[in-house]
């Protein structure tokens, strides 16, 4: 190594630059980003080709499923574990983690059937990601079942789908049935001696199932309503038996990470962050589309290499949020240096979520587009826990009025402090997804929110807690503190 | 909250207080039943014998002590079956064939919005209008549904029964904003001028074309495709020496 150094100093020419023995190169700056064909697994993501089992097998579905299957689970959960690959659907919990925790040690002697539970009840505002795997790869995720069922030595597996994704549902049922009927399920699977059953069962439009328990409870036939945990559900789960729950994306990719081998898709993205993820990318871009990137793209690259840029220019951005409905904004400063990644997004203090890129541009009214999302989790909350059921009701009452900007300039704290007391105070997460984006809101357009209030304030004269028009009181009462009339 | 109760009469002149009516703002239908000459429990109900065998089918993927999980899949047949909506009779009978206390089916069937408890139109639009559809333009798309079938509003049907009209929450194709959806299929990508026509379709019998409206045949890019370029890899291609 020092002798092939010492030539090619040597080599040089006189005037080049010498570089002395000490010199430390820095390490060359990766970029990420520009994910191949060759290296994306939806190949069939746009529905281009033919969804059935014919065409799933010319683009290398089933193919030695088996020799996956007779790998054993430890193998296969250690392929998962090795390629770093974490829950798409949100959460981002390390998914070869998470499903050894269905193979305790003696599980072998507990009777009950072992379930696992495909999370397709898509219905995070932005989130359009599954629906092109169901449509479109629908065999990915039926051989995805068998393989995920094979690592946690599941008996059958659930598909649960949301009730609007009929024509979808429709595609999974067929690809199941053809899948059956070619022996790649059912009693010995695949020819491995491996027995799974998949089954699809559709919703009936509730959020609020997208939460692992309470998808449990709706696939029992009751409310959704979530669980208390623990029991976590690799104990008890569905229908009292060790069950796991995991998003169609991370499923779906496990056969083709099993076939390509974990360090292929380690490969992609940031340590901790790796592998190709589909990013869907939905409002204010010239071309909104759902694409299969490396994970760790900058935003801006996705934006502008994909969706053609944002209408008007990167300069006509207002904000972005890059993950779903529930997670905080960014303002454009940040947008134009976060990667899409968990880490580089949760350090901007939001998250990467299901991946779903909501962009705005300067022609948004943020306030009320916000306000719309407070809307949206009021009509979702299931109703269980009082923080969440009373609070998203005051969210929105509030933000509401603060879209008119009929508010006293002190209810922005009050609203801040409500979100506090809602976040981490509820069984599942939809407390906080309600709080989070008006913190986010808060935390950088509070100057926008402050400005129409007082516009509202020039107009119509002072504005109370809770929106009473100071032009509604007769003059000269006297009027306590607390109502805000005179503050 | 008492003492501004206290105040309130003397201190807002404006609010003066009468017995008045004000319709509470409720996000959903009302939970309760009332017996109303089309919706009580005598009208019977029960499924046609290829649906009670489509039942069947769907009540053997559960396991045989826990027949109600079927309680979603069959009460979404009945609705089918029922014209779109679910009256007491349809859960009174899923109830019964599931052997559950009809209770229970009520819970399930008020707690899921896609149970109709009150009888629709034969077309029924439903027009997402969350977030990332109301940045592309979905409050101008409902109120062209709404303006183009007669001045209607949201939750209200038409006087010829045929198109029912309501907002919904987010239904999951965010990339192909703004969309609406009729029946089971998904209309994207819509202008005000496409949401017409499809508007108008529909009310000629006819049944147009789902998915999106723009040309473009999913949710990839308009402008020309950024990925998916080439021919996708077949069987064993670039895989670990075990798979090729």
């Amino acid at each position: 190594m020092l002798r092939n150094t010492v030539k090619a100093a040597r080599a040089r020419p006189a005037n080049s630059i010498r570089r002395s023995f000490a010199t430390v190169a820095d390490p060359p700056v990766r970029r990420y980003g520009g994910l191949k064909d060759q290296d994306r697994i939806f190949t069939n993501a746009y529905c281009r080709h033919d969804h059935g089992i014919k065409g799933a097998k010319s683009r290398g579905d089933w193919h030695r499923t088996k020799d996956i299957l007779l790998k054993g689970d430890s193998w296969i959960i250690q392929q998962i574990k090795d390629s770093g690959l974490r829950g798409r659907g949100g959460a981002g919990f390390p998914s070869g983690l998470k499903w050894s925790f269905m193979n305790k040690p003696n599980w072998e002697k507990d009777p009950r059937p072992r379930y696992l539970v495909i999370n397709a009840d898509e219905g995070e505002p932005g989130t359009c990601k599954d629906r092109e795997i169901l449509r479109g790869d629908p065999h990915k995720l039926i051989e995805g079942c068998l393989v995920a069922g094979r690592g946690m030595n599941a008996t059958a597996a659930y598909i649960y789908i949301r009730g609007e994704f009929y024509n979808e549902a429709s595609n999974v049922q067929q690809a199941i049935d053809e899948a059956y009927a070619a022996g790649y399920l059912g009693k010995n699977a695949c020819g491995s001696g491996f027995n799974f059953d998949v089954y699809v069962h559709r919703g009936a439009g509730a959020y609020i199932c997208g939460e692992e328990t309470a998808l449990i409870e709706s696939l029992e036939g009751k409310q959704g309503k979530p669980r208390l945990k623990p029991p976590f559900p690799a104990d008890v789960g569905l229908f009292g038996c060790p069950t796991t729950v995991a998003n169609v994306e991370t499923v779906a990719v496990a056969p083709t990470i099993c076939r390509r081998g974990s360090s292929w898709f380690a490969g992609f993205g940031r340590e901790r962050n790796q592998g190709t993820k589909l990013f869907c990318i939905s409002g204010h871009v010239n071309n909104p589309c759902v694409v299969e990137e490396e994970m760790s793209i900058p935003l801006k690259e996705l934006v502008e290499k994909h969706c053609g840029g944002v209408r008007g220019g990167w300069d006509n951005l207002l904000g972005i949020i890059p993950g779903g409905s529930s997670v905080p904004i960014l303002p454009i400063d940040k947008c134009g240096e976060v990667l899409m990644d968990y880490d580089s997004l949760k350090d901007a203090q939001s998250g990467l979520g299901t991946g779903a890129v909501i962009v705005m541009d300067k022609s948004t009214d943020l306030i009320s587009a916000i306000a719309r999302f407070s809307a949206f989790y009021k009509h979702e909350s299931c109703g269980q826990c009082t923080p969440c059921r009373e609070g998203t009701t005051w969210m929105n009452n509030m933000m509401q009025r603060m879209v008119t900007g009929r508010a006293h300039q002190r209810e922005i704290d009050m609203l801040l402090e409500l979100t506090k007391q809602v976040e981490g105070r509820t069984i599942c997460a939809l407390g906080d997804a309600a709080a989070w984006p008006i913190q986010g809101l808060m935390r950088h357009f509070r100057p926008l929110v402050e400005e129409r209030i007082e516009q509202f304030k020039l107009s119509q004269g002072q504005v109370g807690f809770g929106g009473h028009l100071g032009s509604e009181v007769k003059e000269g009462l006297a009027i306590p503190d607390n109502l805000g009339l005179r503050l | 909250m008492s003492l501004l109760r206290c105040l309130s009469r003397p201190v807002f002149a404006g609010a003066r207080r009468q017995i008045s009516t004000t319709a509470a703002t409720r996000s959903d239908a009302l939970f309760v039943h009332r017996d109303t000459p089309y919706n009580n429990t005598k009208i019977a109900f029960e499924f046609s014998p290829e649906n009670l065998k489509k039942a069947q089918q769907v009540i053997a993927r559960y396991p045989p002590q826990y027949k109600k999980a079927a309680v979603i899949p069959l009460l979404d047949l009945g609705q089918r079956q029922n014209k779109g909506w679910t009256s007491i009779s349809v859960m009174d009978y899923i109830a019964k064939l599931l052997e559950m206390t009809p209770m229970r089916v009520y819970e399930v069937a008020t707690f899921y919005t896609m149970f109709n408890r009150e009888p629709i139109g034969q077309h029924f639009v439903q027009v997402c209008t969350t977030t990332p559809c109301m940045l592309r333009g979905s409050t101008e798309i409902l109120d062209t549904v709404c303006s183009h079938l007669g001045g209607i509003h949201a939750g209200q049907t038409t006087k010829d029964g045929k198109f029912t009209v309501i907002e919904v929450e987010c239904q999951g194709a965010c990339s192909n904003a703004p969309m609406l959806v009729v029946g089971d299929d998904f209309y994207e990508d819509l202008t005000p001028e496409t949401t017409k026509k499809i508007i108008d379709s529909f009310a000629r019998g006819e049944v147009p074309k789902p998915g999106p409206q723009s040309g473009r045949q999913t949710s990839e890019n308009s402008a020309g495709l950024t990925a998916l370029t080439s021919k996708p890899y077949g069987p064993g291609e670039f895989c670990q020496p075990d798979f090729q």
